[in-house]
């Protein structure tokens, strides 16, 4: 199969902080977690697979990709304004982007607050929120960093289905998370960061059941790394 | 003072303060947004661009007066102490103020309105457009700046404008006239209604800001 996205030979500096990742292929439908402690480089790999940073050496092959950030901005409009913000940046008529978005607020549980500002959601709405804005651009590729971070059981398990569901229609998904079970539950496949080096790469269930590298060890165990 | 003057003269200072505020608006606003995507303009920039802000109203009328003096460079265009020659030196006041206001509202959200923009496959040139959007109070807060400033100018206005009755008088220059000629209660009512103005005005743009 032909890789949605091909990451090839990158390295990215930023202040003392080096990230190289010498092949990292992504296959439509899709969920590759993308697993490592705090600083490890998860946000800067999905910045540069999503073309918002340019990286010193190598380059990123492959269709469009959408980028869901840790803390995603709002817009200060309406909640179905922002939903439908994506889609009116693709061109998509104002009519058309509004009901396509109605649709998935409807999804994330957000249609009766899609008139109201959207500064006035909780943090768990607006992360909804963005999601799917996120999921309602037309892209190949979704990006997601750590996108239920700050969400309540209920809201997780409503992601994890809509993110299950885009992977089933084709998209790959690109999902930077701290939670294991996540990964387990989701993943296909897993890149284990540390210190902006790719330590291991695998299929999730051969590297949950059996990592091979002490630092992916030490991690999946709760010990910290030096 | 008539009240069919006073209400003439006040006329006349909204007019003037309100188009000039609107003629500086336009090459403001994009310069404010245009250096907030650029980083904020460096720090010569901002720091010309404050400056801009501490101009001294007489010192911009004397140079303005220069230029259309009929002997000046501009003098064929016989401006000088016409409403729009205050127009002109009112707007070349509030130019800086406006611009200044819109580039420090506008550099608090241009990181992540690009941010924002980009990650959804949006291009560059589509930030633009967003963040003057997105700034939309800023734009208020600004125009009732440069609004407040012109309308209380005082220095470039008699200069150019030369306080001519019932053709360039306003309300800064008669409260100037009626104090110095000790008809005290014309110059209080002429400084309430000045005041009202402002009030107005800029009442109406924190409504605007309110959406």
């Amino acid at each position: 199969m032909r890789p949605v996205l091909w990451a090839k030979g990158l390295f990215h500096r930023h202040g003392t902080f080096r990230l190289e990742v010498e092949d990292l292929k992504v296959y439509p439908g899709e969920i590759l977690a993308v697993l490592g402690p705090s600083g490890s480089g998860k946000t800067t790999l999905l910045r540069l697979l999503a073309g918002l940073f340019q990286p010193e050496r190598g380059r990123v092959e492959g269709g469009r990709a959408a980028y869901l950030p840790q803390a995603p901005p709002l817009l200060r409009r309406s909640v179905l304004e922002n939903a439908a913000f994506g889609l009116r940046l693709q061109g998509v008529a104002k009519r058309e982007a509004w009901e396509r978005a109605r649709r998935l607020l409807a999804r994330v549980g957000l249609a009766e607050k899609a008139r109201q500002p959207a500064h006035l959601l909780s943090g768990g709405e607006a992360v909804r929120l963005a999601l799917a804005r996120t999921l309602l651009v037309e892209t190949e590729v979704l990006l997601l960093d750590e996108p239920t971070a700050s969400l309540d059981p209920a809201n997780v398990a409503q992601v994890e289905a809509l993110l299950a569901e885009a992977a089933l229609e084709g998209r790959a998904v690109i999902l930077a998370t701290h939670d294991l079970f996540q990964a387990k539950r989701l993943a296909k496949r897993v890149v284990f960061l540390y210190l902006g080096q790719v330590v291991e790469e695998g299929e999730a269930k051969a590297f949950f059941q059996n990592p091979k590298d002490p630092r992916t060890q030490a991690f999946l165990q709760g010990r910290l790394l030096p | 003072m008539e009240a069919a003057e006073l209400w003439e003269i006040a006329w006349r200072s909204l007019w003037v303060a309100g188009v000039a505020t609107l003629l500086a608006a336009l090459p403001a606003v994009p310069l404010g947004l245009w250096l907030a995507l650029r980083g904020g303009g460096g720090a010569w920039g901002r720091m010309l661009l404050y400056a801009g802000m501490a101009l001294p109203p007489v010192v911009v009328g004397l140079f303005l007066y220069l230029l259309l003096s009929r002997s000046g460079p501009l003098g064929f265009l016989g401006l000088l102490y016409t409403p729009y020659a205050m127009v002109l030196a009112e707007a070349i006041l509030a130019f800086p103020l406006i611009a200044a206001f819109v580039l420090s509202g506008a550099r608090a959200r241009v990181e992540e309105v690009r941010l924002l923009v980009r990650s959804l496959g949006g291009t560059e040139a589509q930030v633009f457009p967003t963040l003057f959007w997105e700034s939309r109070r800023t734009l208020a807060a600004a125009l009732a700046a440069g609004f407040g400033g012109a309308i209380s100018e005082v220095g470039a206005a008699t200069l150019v404008g030369g306080d001519i009755r019932h053709h360039t008088r306003v309300l800064t220059t008669a409260i100037v006239v009626e104090t110095r000629k000790g008809e005290l209660e014309a110059a209080l009512a002429l400084g309430m209604v000045l005041m009202g103005i402002a009030l107005l005005v800029t009442g109406l743009l924190v409504i605007l800001e309110r959406e």
